[in-house]
């Protein structure tokens, strides 16, 4: 699964079946201190997401037939959850503590 | 699913069985903003309707050949939709959050 920032919305009137009456969302890739990594996607939204949210995207084929419950749709990219927090740990070496020592670097 | 643009037709000769008269176009790969990104690929037309000029998005890999019927096709990317608008909202950069013990002090900012 992807972290992404959604950035925008497309529309179009001519598209497969499919996509009939789905709302597409332009999502940037982003890194766990969300800032932009790279790349973005057009996702399709099933969890009413919305422009400047944080949200969890597939970018895979079965899962995301899966979600739309079509088993032939021509799509990879789905919007699957609004995310609330993001909690990230150091990545940093733990050190062990000396007596006393509750400075953090 | 990406954004692209067409930028021209291409016509094969001899093609696999289920590729006969499907379009085939030449297409730039766009970033969200417009500007070209990559190399230009062909894209089997799944609409039938796009052509140069237009502002398109595809899917690549298998999701592609399922847009086309028939759907096992060797296709590596297809277009499933003519863009009609596209609505860039400029966001404001996420505020980081403050580190500890230096939220009060942005008062001798000269």
């Amino acid at each position: 699964m992807i972290l992404g920032r959604v950035v925008g919305a497309i529309y179009s009137t001519i598209n497969h079946p499919i996509l009939d009456g789905r709302k597409l969302l332009i999502v940037d890739r982003i890194a766990p201190d969300r800032k932009p990594s790279g790349g973005y996607l057009i996702a399709i939204d099933v969890v009413d997401a919305g422009v400047g949210d944080t949200v969890l995207m597939i970018d895979e084929g079965n899962s995301a037939r899966q979600v739309l419950d079509a088993p032939n749709a021509p799509t990879r990219s789905v919007i699957i959850g609004v995310v609330d927090a993001i909690q990230l740990e150091s990545t940093e070496p733990r050190r062990p503590r000396a007596n006393g020592d509750r400075k953090r670097a | 699913m990406l954004l692209g643009r067409v930028i021209g037709t291409l016509v094969p000769s001899q093609v696999c069985d289920g590729l006969a008269g499907v379009p085939m176009l030449w297409v730039q790969p766009l970033t969200k903003t417009g500007e070209p990104i990559g190399l230009p690929l062909v894209c089997a037309d799944s609409t039938r309707m796009a052509g140069p000029g237009e502002l398109i998005y595809y899917e690549s890999s298998r999701e592609a050949a399922l847009a086309l019927d028939p759907w096992f096709v060797p296709v590596d990317d297809a277009i499933v939709g003519i863009v009609d608008g596209v609505d860039l909202t400029p966001l404001a950069p996420e505020p980081a959050p403050a580190p500890e013990g230096k939220a009060a002090t942005t008062g001798s900012a000269p």
